[in-house]
């Protein structure tokens, strides 16, 4: 489970965000919509302990990501906005170096990896340097990089942006096969579409604050005859004024 | 520790996979000296050479004139240059000048009527000072021309039945006390810039890329969202700096211990003093070194927005250890305690009394050591408390 309490943000005379709040749920995808610049990518960075927050606390599985930052990172896996691989090693390489740094003993390792080398098809070019590799293969490897230690917890910043049709949904089956495995899975996005097809709890972030929050259902309810695209609109241009 | 380790361990790799790392930083790097080295002292020694021993000619106006000058200069190895073509010192000043010849004798046209009646004979030497090939050449007429004039001069007094001693009030004898090592100092005295400079350019690129390039192809964000601290993870990576380094120290030094072999200082007076075992200390006495550059680098890598300017910053950073350097070859220091203090003096005093043969005090070294050490710890300190900024991210 992803806690965040109030989280306030701000970068000189920018406010970031805004005493942010809400949860995201084990066993469930979550999504944090919002569109450019709103604050997805700062509060993300909050909880991946990247930057510290001005005020308000967050926790990761019970850990405060403040207080005990070393002990909230082994709990989840960061998938970050652009892939971040190094260029001259494998994708193996790649993978493992992660793994060594959560401190994973090297037998465990090898294991570790090739097992997940084969469950995202990576096989083919898990011994290759990853320069040549296509966007989609990088967004694979990073994802199996952010996965080697078996978090309970996943933070994808923009995970499907520059994917292609089928790249983009080979992720998400995986996203929900790692949500049936009882992941806490939490998105940014700032495609209404995407988020539509994936997620099971939507946040909506808009100029810092939560304009609007729930499951698409209950949005729709509370926003009756209009497309989640409409309520996005409108809990966005809510939040401007 | 172990993961700073293991940070290492992917650096050397990362790196080691780069074509432009590997080429700076060991084929130019260590290259880059002893080549330089070996064409300088192999041209100084042609030069001086040739200038001190093989015959020079020299287009003397008016040769006629004076048979016996002319006879005295040819048994000194300054011969008459043929068909010169110059007639008067308009002539001679052009030839000078525009560099066809390096310097031409005038005698004087009435040379031999002033000569015969026992008066001053005059011959004009033209040279241009600002062409130091030429130096050693007129240094030779010059000598060769006032040496017959003595000799004529003492051959006078004699027949006029006055002792040539008269003339001799105060004798002035030298004596030069510099060893066959020590009169190579002065080309050795680079040794050190070329060993300091091909150290740092041996992590010049690990700096960068291990910081600001991690940066800058967003794979340092990730990064930080592993369990490790993030001074290990700059441990890690000033280590990996550090190896890079000392590997290209070696690799220097025994190019410095190959071409020295093979190029001979014998005709120049000298010896060079630099076989495995003085290569071996110079890397034992240059060992500190590398931490502080590394930090030093790493430090200043971390400050940059970008690959581009973080190369643009570290080459200025591997002028700043050839600083003290200049100070010291340009005022002749010798080493002292109190110099122990400064980097890469240090390093560079220490080197160059090891070429002289001249005995180390061992208070130096464990000075130097240690002064050069608490350096690289403060540098890496200071990196360190930057990469626990938020600003780190860029």
């Amino acid at each position: 489970m992803i806690e965040v309490f109030s989280v306030a943000k701000r970068f000189g005379d920018v406010r970031a965000l805004d005493g942010v709040s809400f949860t995201a749920a084990d066993g469930r995808i979550t999504g944090l919509l919002g569109p450019n610049g709103a604050g997805k990518s700062t509060c993300l960075r909050i909880l991946s302990t990247v930057l510290r927050p001005d005020r308000g606390s967050a926790r990761i599985g019970g850990v405060d990501v403040v207080a005990e930052p070393l002990r909230a990172r082994r709990l989840m896996g960061v998938l970050p906005h652009g892939s971040g691989l190094y260029p001259h090693l494998t994708a193996r390489e790649n993978i493992e170096y992660y793994g060594r740094l959560h401190g994973l003993r090297e037998r465990a390792l090898a294991t570790r990896v090739d097992a997940l080398l084969a469950r995202l098809n990576l096989g083919a070019i898990a011994d290759r340097k990853a320069k040549g590799f296509s966007q989609g293969e990088r967004t694979k490897v990073a994802l199996a990089r952010a996965l080697v230690h078996e978090p309970r917890h996943l933070l994808l910043d923009e995970p499907t942006s520059g994917l292609d049709v089928m790249a983009a949904r080979e992720l998400r089956e995986w996203l929900r096969s790692l949500r049936d495995d009882g992941c806490c899975v939490l998105l940014s996005s700032h495609v209404m579409q995407e988020v539509e097809a994936l997620v099971d709890d939507l946040v909506i972030i808009a100029g810092g604050r939560i304009a609007a929050s729930g499951t698409p259902a209950e949005l729709a309810v509370r926003y009756p005859e209009r497309s989640l695209e409409d309520i996005f609109v409108s809990a966005v241009e809510a939040a401007a004024r | 520790m172990s993961a700073a380790w293991t940070v290492c361990r992917k650096e050397l790799l990362d790196n080691a996979r780069d074509r432009r790392t590997l080429f700076s930083a060991f084929v130019f790097g260590p290259l880059l000296g002893p080549v330089l080295f070996a064409v300088l002292i192999n041209v100084m020694v042609a030069q001086t050479v040739s200038t001190a021993e093989s015959p020079i000619e020299v287009p003397i106006v008016g040769s006629e004139l004076a048979p016996n000058l002319v006879e005295h200069l040819e048994a000194r190895g300054i011969e008459v240059a043929p068909d010169h073509g110059l007639e008067k010192f308009a002539d001679a000043a052009d030839a000078v000048q525009n560099g066809r010849h390096d310097a031409v004798l005038l005698i004087d046209p009435d040379y031999a009527e002033r000569f015969s009646a026992g008066e001053t004979a005059r011959v004009t030497l033209v040279y241009d000072r600002s062409n130091t090939r030429a130096g050693s050449r007129v240094q030779r007429i010059r000598g060769a021309v006032s040496s017959y004039a003595q000799q004529l001069g003492t051959l006078k007094l004699i027949a006029r039945g006055v002792d040539p001693d008269v003339l001799s009030t105060v004798m002035l004898d030298e004596l030069d006390v510099s060893t066959a090592a020590g009169r190579s100092v002065v080309l050795l005295g680079m040794l050190t810039y070329f060993l300091l400079l091909a150290t740092l350019v041996g992590g010049f690129y690990l700096a960068i890329d291990s910081t600001a390039g991690e940066r800058e192809r967003r794979s340092l964000e990730p990064l930080l969202t592993t369990p490790v601290e993030r001074s290990s993870l700059l441990l890690g990576k000033m280590a990996a700096t550090t190896i890079y380094m000392l590997l290209a120290l070696a690799l220097t030094l025994v190019g410095f211990v190959v071409t020295l072999g093979y190029v001979s200082l014998e005709p120049l007076g000298m010896s060079s003093g630099f076989g495995p075992g003085a290569a071996l200390a110079a890397f034992a006495v240059l060992v500190p070194f590398a931490p502080l550059g590394a930090a030093l680098m790493t430090l200043v890598a971390s400050f940059t927005k970008s690959y581009k300017e973080a190369q643009t910053y570290l080459t200025l950073v591997l002028l700043v250890p050839t600083l003290p350097l200049v100070f010291a070859t340009m005022l002749n220091v010798k080493p002292t305690g109190a110099l122990m203090w400064i980097p890469s003096l240090r390093q560079h005093l220490l080197v160059t009394a090891l070429v002289r043969q001249d005995p180390i005090p061992f208070a130096y070294v464990a000075q130097s050591a240690t002064a050069t050490l608490a350096a690289a710890a403060v540098l890496g300190f200071v990196a360190m408390r930057l990469y626990e900024r938020e600003r780190v991210l860029g």
